[in-house]
């Protein structure tokens, strides 16, 4: 498979068949792996760095899920395809900007990815759309017990997997959602919220991790420790977490509609109009956009089948992907009119919003 | 203020002052307004004191100045720029340094999870086959003749077992 053809395919998250989930949008699970005896990818010299990745990358495409995908070096990547792959979180920042001597291989359903010197030799990732965190980790479990035939993983029985960062011992696990969260952030209780998942042991981040804002009241909820538990304990405590989470926001989008449903169908209806209408979007006013547009899905203002498509546009609307679309570069204020332009032909079509059905809090 | 307090980065007068409850810790962090500015703490969404405390808890005493991993080379010095380990083997040579500080960072101190059971079973094997051999050139050498027998045929035994995982 090559990276054109990846890009032209739907990944996990922009198929369109995969929004069945009203609250959390995609589950994602990744692994810390290392090669014993070998230096951390952050220390290694570039002879060893190619080493690793070669022998890295040979057992990885070995693997049974990743054949026939694409396997990549980082350096062979134009700058354009790095964005597309950050926006579809197949490859993370710090690896788009790494140095000689890191790839990435990409199952052909865009389900996994396995970056290879990134901070630590492996990062095994799997992505499941909707609230998958059991079927996740069943399947990169499997997954990394059949890399172990082959590579020899660093690994101490009182530490776990040895990892380059301190805070990633142990399981090495990092499981995560991605939560669509209007009515919390309407409601200006989101901080509330952050602040009681973090006394949980569980950290909150925006859409593209550590550092990136939260448009589009979307948020990444993932466990913060990895050392003394299991990975099933891990996972039950943050399902647990998340439950908790998704019933705040049913709670937060009822006492919405009770207390001023004018309010909130006002804000719905102006983002459909400005969609339709509107001439400069930039990518975040554009998120805010689609997601009441989704909200307003929830609601039963719009068709259920209308969720795919703000699913969708949540990242065709994100730079790298408007720019693929468009076949060039542009400069920040020109791709505000693209995108404008391309979301008003999307919602040209959309379903009209229908208002009298929502009084039943429909979801 | 007679001792005002410095910031735990870069030792200019603390401004900020943070403090964070995890696991029923109570962890505390004080910065000047450049670093907290940089390290995203007014920015309550992308931030994570974890991070934090790594670095700061890390004020490498003079003794272990001189200290390196014997595999890798790596020093302490290095640890408090990068945060992050040189290699698997400093996780042995910086013990003294590791353990107050994954204190607090994580629900446990020891391992509770998946462990690599194939590879921990091939590495056994290797390290057993390399102790028979040491024990045989040792009986050879000693004119323990009967001793030798048993050595290689347990060397052999244990290249079967090999032989069914594969090699790394």
């Amino acid at each position: 498979m090559t990276i054109a053809s990846l890009i032209d395919t739907p990944s996990e998250l922009t198929d369109s068949a995969s929004s069945k989930s009203a609250i959390v949008l995609m589950t994602r699970i990744r692994l810390a792996r290392n090669l014993s005896g070998q230096p951390f990818p952050g220390w290694a010299k570039p002879a060893q760095r190619e080493k690793i990745l070669e022998a890295c990358r040979t057992a990885v495409t070995a693997a049974a899920p990743m054949k026939r995908g694409l396997a990549v070096s980082v350096g062979d990547l134009a700058d354009l395809e790095k964005r597309i792959l950050v926006e579809r979180h197949l490859i993370s920042r710090e690896l788009s900007g790494s140095k000689q001597g890191s790839g990435v291989v990409i199952s052909r359903d865009q389900a996994i990815s396995v970056m290879i010197n990134e901070e630590d030799h492996l990062r095994i990732q799997m992505l499941r759309a909707g609230f998958q965190l059991r079927k996740a980790w069943a399947a990169i479990n499997e997954l990394d017990s059949s890399l172990e035939e082959t590579l020899d993983f660093a690994f101490s029985p009182d530490l776990g997997y040895l990892t380059a960062c301190p805070t990633n011992l142990g399981t090495g696990m990092r499981a995560s959602a991605m939560m669509h969260l209007p009515a919390l952030v309407i409601s200006n209780q989101m901080e509330k919220v952050v602040r009681a998942v973090n006394q949980l042991g569980m950290v909150v981040r925006g859409l593209f991790g550590e550092g990136s804002d939260a448009s589009g009241s979307i948020f990444q909820i993932s466990n913060q420790t990895t050392l003394g538990e299991s990975e099933e304990e891990i996972l039950k405590r943050l399902s647990g977490v998340l439950q908790s989470i998704i019933e705040h926001e049913l709670n937060a989008r009822a006492r919405l509609l009770e207390a001023d449903s004018g309010k909130l169908f006002d804000k719905i209806g102006r983002a459909f109009g400005i969609l339709q209408n509107g001439h400069v979007l930039s990518s975040s006013e554009a998120m805010n956009l689609l997601s009441l547009i989704r909200l307003g899905v929830d609601l039963g203002v719009f068709p259920d089948a209308k969720r795919s498509v703000t699913d969708r546009l949540f990242i065709e609307a994100q730079p790298g992907h408007l720019q693929h679309a468009q076949k060039g570069e542009f400069e920040p204020g020109q791709r505000d009119l693209l995108r404008a332009e391309r979301l008003r032909s999307e919602f040209a079509n959309f379903a009209r919003p229908d208002f009298t059905l929502s009084a039943n809090g429909n979801n | 203020m007679a001792n005002p307090l410095k910031c735990d980065l870069c030792s200019k007068p603390a401004t900020v002052h943070l403090t964070q409850i995890l696991d029923n810790k109570v962890h505390k962090v004080d910065l000047c307004e450049a670093c907290a500015q940089e390290k995203g703490v007014t920015d309550p969404s992308g931030f994570s004191l974890a991070d934090l405390l790594l670095k700061t808890s890390l004020n490498p005493d003079p003794a272990a100045g001189g200290m390196r991993c014997e595999q890798c080379g790596f020093s302490p010095a290095d640890f408090k720029k990068q945060g992050r380990f040189g290699c698997p083997a400093c996780y042995g040579a910086f013990k003294g340094i590791l353990d107050p500080m994954l204190d607090g960072m994580h629900k446990g101190t020891v391992h509770s999870g998946k462990v690599p059971r194939r590879a921990l079973e091939r590495k056994s094997l290797y390290d057993k086959l390399t102790k028979l051999e040491d024990d045989l050139t040792e009986a050879i050498r000693a004119e323990r003749y009967e001793d030798a027998a048993r050595c290689r045929d347990e060397i052999n035994q244990v290249r079967q077992a090999v032989d069914q995982k594969p090699a790394r």
